[in-house]
């Protein structure tokens, strides 16, 4: 069952998620040693592996305000974390879903250790026994959901764009052969 | 059907007659603009062409803009690797407005782009910054993105499934008293919205202190709109847009088209603020929106005074410096450290002497480009210490050290404080 693993409050900015000083570093394979890394401790938590895929981070409002630098999502992707927070700043939630990380917009009662169960559209907090409602994400952005992300389905809108491309050129190649 | 400014840069960039709230568009890109970031762009966007057996090609490199400037130069190899790669991609995609580290034409990305005339009013601009927010200063509609937002946009040329947002009108009046400026407007409308008041939403100003002010004050203010949530910050585009875009832009009166919102456009709410009494304003650690009146913070004592960045180190900022330091000297214990926004403003200042007078009064002048701003190099703090700075973000740990503390002002505070070495209200001295 996963558990919360850090709570936060209100306004956790990006620079709180991926200090500005470590933002040579882009590679999503490279960023997730530097997840929260002024908590030292929660850092350290996480570098030696030492909390598990799935586990929750809780948050207030506007979580991930500031920076447009994807390094905040992409590190806790790498976590194979979860952020449970009520609200998202535009663009960290725009780069959460780009990247697939998961995250879910709800005001939950929880704190460190608690023990969490997702049910259908649903939270269960299993230490307290309270059940929250969760929110939609923005419907405009289910169908990058869908196909797993914004690179997948990119790639899926350009092939689309080249099969139009080659077919237009094909229709109009048959078009000139019948002129002639 | 009656529209805002966002809604009609949307419209027209969808291809749509209208467009309303809520609807979701797939929207052309004028300008796309990167900074080093464009190395993680770089790496998404071969990430997308992977098993397509097609060669990666950007849509249209003539409008896609990189600028170096958020570590220049490079504190370490591996940013010099960064951007060395970007160079390279540079090259071999005919990206034609490239800003490489250099007194020509190099700079901070949200100076160079306005002042180069990349941006014209009812352009669509995208940035891999959350500053992009600035270029409505021009009449754009300009907002951030993320990195692999980029490369899809850097592939397709258009932003897919945008969500039309609703918009704020904030219509300022009244003159600025003496030593008050837009700085502590956008300050003052920040500490009323609160850092996510304007979450998902444009903010468009309007009144006739909008209408009187300086493109340099229109791009503060657009600048930090972001500090308050907001998507994009808008300036409808007006005959000072025009000076500014034909007189310093060399752009031609031909290229720009005025787009201003219907009246009857629907707002989601109107704000009014009257700057005729408003006081220079000090936002605290470590939240934007934590703004006070400056009486409440004089005498507090700084360590650090950092005058530039994307928002406040234009040529009229740097002026205010070198009139306030003029003849005096920088407090003993106090670093002034002044980042012209480009090196066409640290030339402009040069032949003014506003760099001179600075420097003679103990400032260091540093090369343009966003500096100690986000933390990296060029002047991180001590632990405990104190900075006051005209920079937009004052998140904890944001100017390298979490153990210390930053504050926000207009570059008359930050000069008067210099001089005392402790926050000083610049209509009294020190």
């Amino acid at each position: 069952m996963p558990k919360v693993v850090l709570k936060l409050g209100d306004n956790v900015s990006t620079d709180d998620i991926y200090p500005g000083r470590f933002m040579a570093t882009v590679l999503p394979s490279e960023t997730p040693q530097y997840a929260f890394a002024d908590h030292a401790s929660f850092n350290g938590l996480l570098n030696q592996r030492a909390i598990p895929p799935g586990s929750v981070v809780v948050a207030g409002n506007n979580f991930g305000c500031g920076s447009s630098r994807e390094q905040a999502a992409s590190c806790l992707k790498g976590h194979d974390l979860t952020v449970v927070a009520r609200s998202f700043s535009r663009i960290f939630m725009q780069n959460a879903i780009n990247l697939g990380l998961r995250i879910v917009v709800a005001s939950i009662d929880a704190s460190e250790g608690d023990e969490l169960e997702w049910l259908d559209g649903r939270l269960h907090n299993v230490t307290r026994n309270k059940t929250h409602s969760l929110h939609s994400l923005p419907k405009a952005r289910q169908s990058i959901i869908d196909a797993g992300g914004l690179v997948a389905y990119t790639r899926q809108k350009l092939l689309e764009k080249l099969s139009k491309q080659k077919n237009r050129s094909v229709r109009s190649g048959v078009t000139e052969e019948s002129r002639l | 059907m009656a529209m805002t400014i966002a809604e009609k840069i949307l419209a027209r960039a969808a291809g749509l007659p209208s467009v309303a709230v809520g609807d979701v568009v797939e929207a052309n890109v004028d300008l796309a603009m990167s900074h080093e970031n464009a190395a993680l762009v770089i790496n998404q966007f071969v990430e997308v062409y992977r098993d397509t057996g097609v060669e990666p090609r950007v849509w249209d490199p003539s409008r896609i803009a990189i600028v170096l400037d958020h570590r220049v130069p490079a504190e370490s190899s591996k940013t010099a690797t960064n951007q060395k790669k970007i160079r390279e991609f540079v090259h071999k995609q005919a990206i034609g407005k490239f800003h490489d580290i250099r007194g020509d034409v190099g700079g901070i990305c949200h100076q160079v782009l306005p002042e180069c005339g990349y941006v014209r009013p009812g352009y669509l601009v995208v940035g891999t910054d959350s500053h992009t927010t600035t270029h409505g200063a021009l009449g754009a509609l300009a907002f951030g993105i993320g990195a692999t937002e980029m490369a899809s946009v850097w592939t397709l040329g258009t932003l897919l499934n945008v969500e039309v947002p609703p918009t704020i009108k904030v219509v300022v009046h009244g003159e600025f008293p003496p030593g008050v400026y837009p700085k502590d407007l956008i300050l003052h409308l920040i500490g009323l919205l609160s850092a996510e008041g304007a979450n998902f939403k444009v903010i468009e100003f309007h009144g006739v202190t909008v209408r009187n002010m300086s493109t340099s004050g229109r791009l503060v203010l657009c600048n930090m709109a972001v500090e308050a949530g907001a998507t994009a910050g808008i300036v409808p585009a007006d005959k000072e847009t025009i000076r500014y875009l034909i007189g310093h832009a060399g752009v031609s009166s031909h290229d720009i088209e005025v787009i201003t919102p219907d009246p009857d456009a629907y707002y989601v709410q109107t704000i009014d603020i009257d700057v005729s009494k408003l006081p220079p304003q000090i936002a605290c650690p470590h939240s934007v929106d934590n703004v006070i009146p400056i009486f409440s913070m004089e005498g507090r004592r700084v360590d650090q005074v950092v005058v530039g960045s994307c928002t406040n180190g234009r040529l009229e900022d740097l002026e205010v410096v070198a009139r306030l330091v003029r003849g005096h000297k920088v407090a003993r214990n106090v670093r002034l450290l002044v980042f012209p926004a480009s090196w066409r403003i640290y030339r402009d200042a040069l032949s003014k002497g506003y760099i001179g007078t600075i420097v003679e009064a103990g400032g260091v002048v540093m090369n343009p480009g966003c500096g100690c701003c986000l933390g990296v190099h060029q002047g991180a703090l001590g632990n405990g210490e104190v900075a006051l700075s005209t920079t937009n973000r004052n998140f904890k740990g944001r100017m390298g050290n979490p153990e210390a503390e930053v504050y926000l002002c207009s570059p008359a505070v930050a000069a008067a404080s210099a001089l005392t070495g402790v926050i000083t209200d610049p209509r009294t001295g020190g």
